[in-house]
């Protein structure tokens, strides 16, 4: 048990999952780190490859000592395996094979499910650090460029998660999809991330904060649904990545929230009360709220949209086949196999929003969804607590889910926010009331200012409350090389 | 009336509600409402799981309570409440928390008593993990070596290394752990463990290594000091801790640093002073140990000490028993260096720590007093602004 907890370095790879004992798996990775590392060098702009970052690396899978703080240049970051240890005669938790053993290795018959899902995880993770890879230039603060890099480092370790499981349990297919994982590049036109959400741009900070608040929340779903997985070791994986995801949760929540205060901070400071007086407001040097919460509804629908068709037979056949379960499904009381169980499913019929009963299996893409909708109602609850507190009125809202979707039964009809049919001119002629233009990107962009003094931060954002690691506020969170 | 107790709460206007600490608990004495992340007093068993693997910071927040704030007081909270108010008499061992088990943080508290107050960490110091293993459950250490540093007969201080082997053990430079000897004492009870401070660095006493170094003297009837001393390698040790939380370094290479030692009191300086080798080799003048000993023979790590550059480390040795010289203590040499010293009391940066036997406090307190008189100031009133600022730091046993 305990050689599970304990971290091998004797490999070039960190890990605990007894690399050095299995040669055909290490050199197949020691084989992919070096596209890896040149992946990595391409990417991220060369000052801050030398710079040194107070980043924490994953050293155990044990809660107490997981990790440890220090400064690192990233590309010497310790990219490790580390899988949680496994549970002791752990089960198969749902669907036709429940109750049975959890398997230690594919199962034959569901091999190109399971791949597919890792490869489609896979994907995402190094997607996100394409699209992020500009914004180290305009870091409103070191505090903040530390969070982004910390965020792309673990993203990184990600897609060495899943790389190994391709790698270690898929032969020959496995080796060429992890290739492919590199290969593939956000918004690229030969060969793009095969999500949408992923091969859009992620330009400033804010977009940055939205993205890692909406979109990352789809991963931490997803992973946590993946972390019911029969497949034990895709679950143990899973569950440590789990760990480290809460990270991009904070960054997401806090650097929105961040913004908001600043915000809501200027306006009270000089006066304003109206959150539409928007010129007045821009022209102080922050971000107005509306076009706060039209960013907002771009990444929140775009992420609706990962969750894929609400009525799906795939999502169906992985949840029968104990591949994939659903959102806490150790903590659901239920029969946890749905043969006959329904599920309240949104449907768009005769021109009406319908609420029908489904058969739950397929309604699972949908049932994360609704999970999905609650957790990140929580953190938009609470910024509307700190605009209250700030004394100004106005609240964020997560707009309805028929609104602006690309995927699904609401898939370019032309839905309002509040969830009302408009006509197709009439939808085109508001769009830009809920939706960001071109304007409202090039304002923002226009506040992307770098500030690189310890301590200090872009007029646009509110420092944060508590340092990492229990920092104070003048500390360097990263020596920047200045070549 | 019922002792206080040490409550963890989470704060409510950090916490992102991510549940990572819910899923970490191993008892499942964290729970959520549609509101906060609560922990449940009746279940909690500070086995501190949780602590590392929140993203915020939210999770280290504790409260010292006569009665606890049950669930739904939890589940109501818009904020963290205030700490209550105790009446006098409460002092660092009933509300500090610089280790979570009684007894330890008694004798913290007892050893940071010549600070004149209740200590504080250096702002930029790393977050201490503390409590990680008790005695029920301690970890177990296996010895990797053990040296002695002294050449005098009547003075055997030996440099003890342990293993923590695949356990994680974090701990920082001035930082103790309680070692546990074996047997029972004449009542008839296990041992107590007794504390020793660690004298290596964070990142082990070989570099990202899992093992630390400690600095034990032989003392004449001392059942754990003889039981430490006579460790061969190999042998298996159960070990508690890490406890403290305020004697810590400051992270940050221009910090100033004066430490002040006798004897074994030199641990934690060894670890400091590998830290900053270790982190910033190229920081320089920022560092002075004043070392009182007997003789060379009984000063521990004369030899390697020496070897330091000055610049890395400057060091003023002064001896109590050199034939044909006058008796000097550390007290002499800080009179001595009353300038170097009186910049150091006036610059924010500047960090005092004095480490040894108790019997040294009195006259460095003396020493700094009339430092600061011959600058019109009152020695009291600076210490009380430094150590509110984290800045003077006494352990003495």
């Amino acid at each position: 048990m305990l050689d599970l907890v304990n971290v091998e370095y004797d490999t070039l790879i960190p890990n605990n999952v007894k690399l050095s004992k299995d040669k055909r798996v290490q050199k197949a990775l020691e084989k992919w780190h070096p596209g890896y590392i040149n992946w990595w060098n391409d990417l991220i702009p060369q000052e801050f490859q030398n710079s040194l970052v107070y980043l924490r690396t994953a050293v155990s899978v044990d809660p107490k000592g997981w990790a440890k703080f220090d400064y690192v240049k990233m590309p010497e970051y310790r990219w490790g395996i580390l899988l949680a240890p496994e549970v002791e005669d752990r089960k198969i938790p749902c669907g036709e094979h429940m109750g049975e053993p959890a398997w230690q290795e594919v199962p034959g018959e569901y091999r190109s499910m399971l791949q597919r899902l890792i490869v489609i995880q896979g994907d995402t993770e190094p997607g996100s650090v394409e699209q992020q890879r500009f914004l180290g230039k305009t870091a409103p603060s070191l505090y903040d460029m530390r969070n982004l890099f910390q965020v792309n480092v673990e993203e990184g370790r990600h897609l060495w998660a899943m790389v190994y499981l391709l790698q270690k349990y898929f032969g020959r297919n496995g080796r060429e999809e992890a290739d492919d994982l590199l290969r593939r590049s956000s918004g690229s036109d030969e060969a793009p991330r095969m999500l949408g959400a992923f091969n859009e741009e992620t330009p400033d900070w804010l977009s940055f904060f939205m993205f890692t608040y909406f979109t990352d929340r789809d991963g931490k779903m997803q992973l946590e649904s993946l972390a019911q997985s029969g497949f034990d070791p895709m679950s143990r994986t899973c569950r440590f990545m789990l760990t480290e995801e809460a990270h991009h949760m904070f960054v997401g929540e806090t650097g929105v929230s961040r913004v908001i205060e600043r915000t809501c901070q200027v306006m009270k400071e000089n006066g304003i009360d109206n959150p539409y007086d928007i010129a007045k407001i821009r022209g102080l040097g922050v971000i107005d709220l509306p076009t706060i919460q039209k960013k907002l509804n771009m990444h929140y629908t775009l992420s609706l949209d990962l969750f894929g068709q609400e009525v799906s037979t795939n999502a169906a056949n992985a949840f029968n086949s104990g591949i994939k379960g659903r959102f806490m499904e150790h903590r659901l009381d239920d029969d946890h196999k749905l043969n006959d169980a329904t599920y309240p499913v949104t449907q768009f019929e005769d021109g009406q929003i319908v609420l029908k009963d489904m058969p739950a299996l397929t309604a699972v893409n949908m049932r994360l969804r609704d999970d999905y909708r609650r957790d990140a109602a929580g953190g938009v609850g609470r910024w509307n607590k700190l605009i209250a507190k700030m004394g100004i009125e106005f609240e964020m809202k997560l707009p309805h889910e028929a609104f602006n979707r690309e995927i699904g039964v609401f898939a370019k009809k032309p839905f309002n926010p509040d969830g009302n049919l408009l006509g197709e001119t009439d939808y085109n002629e508001k769009k830009f009331d809920w939706l960001p233009d071109t304007a409202d990107g090039d304002f923002i962009q226009s506040l992307m200012v770098p500030v690189t003094t310890p301590g200090e931060y872009a007029g646009w954002i509110a420092p944060p409350k508590v340092g990492i690691d229990n920092k104070p506020g003048e500390f360097e969170y990263v020596k920047l090389h200045m070549a | 009336m019922t002792a206080p107790a040490k409550q963890h709460l989470i704060d409510p206007e950090i916490c992102i509600r991510c549940y990572t600490c819910e899923n970490t608990c191993p008892i499942e004495a964290i729970t959520h409402n549609d509101d906060n992340v609560v922990v449940d007093f009746d279940k909690c068993n500070y086995c501190m799981d949780c602590i590392p693997v929140c993203p915020t910071g939210s999770i280290d927040e504790w409260r010292v309570v006569k009665t606890p704030y049950s669930l739904d007081d939890q589940f109501g909270f818009e904020e963290l409440p205030e700490q209550e108010e105790f009446a006098a008499g409460a002092s660092e061992e009933s509300v500090g928390l610089e280790a979570l088990d009684d007894e330890m943080s008694k004798l913290l508290a007892e050893a940071h008593a010549g600070a004149g107050g209740k200590a504080k960490a250096p702002a930029s110091a790393s977050k201490a993990s503390i409590g990680l293993y008790n005695l029920g459950k301690p970890a177990e250490m296996v010895v990797q070596g053990n040296y002695r540093l002294t050449d005098d007969p009547t003075h055997d201080v030996r440099h003890i290394i342990l293993d923590a082997g695949s356990l994680p053990f974090p701990v920082l430079e001035g930082q103790s752990i309680g070692i546990i000897a074996p047997g029972t004492d004449d009542a008839g009870k296990p041992h107590l463990p007794r504390l020793y401070s660690i004298s290596s660095p964070r990142d082990g006493e070989r570099p990202n290594f899992n093992n630390l170094s400690l600095t034990v003297k032989r003392e004449d009837k001392g059942i754990c000091s003889n039981y430490v001393c006579g460790l061969a390698k190999g042998d298996k040790v159960q070990v508690t801790g890490p406890f403290g939380s305020t004697f810590l370094m400051p992270n940050d290479s221009d910090a100033k640093l004066l430490m002040i030692c006798t004897g074994t009191g030199s641990a934690p300086f060894r670890a400091f002073t590998m830290r900053r080798q270790r982190s910033d080799p190229d920081a320089k003048n920022a560092m002075t140990l004043v070392f009182g000993a007997r003789t060379p023979q009984s000063l521990p790590y004369f030899g390697p000490l020496n070897k330091i550059p000055d610049e890395q480390l400057s060091k003023h040795m002064v001896f109590s028993r050199l034939e044909g010289e006058p008796k000097r203590y550390v007290q002499d040499e800080l009179r001595e260096m009353e300038d170097e010293v009186a910049e150091l009391l006036h610059d924010p940066n500047g960090y005092i720590y004095i480490c040894g036997l108790r019997a040294m406090e009195e006259g460095v307190e003396a020493a700094m007093t009339s430092i600061a008189e011959s600058f019109g100031e009152q020695w009291h009133a600076v210490r009380d602004v430094m150590r509110e600022d984290g800045r003077y730091h006494v352990e003495t046993y």
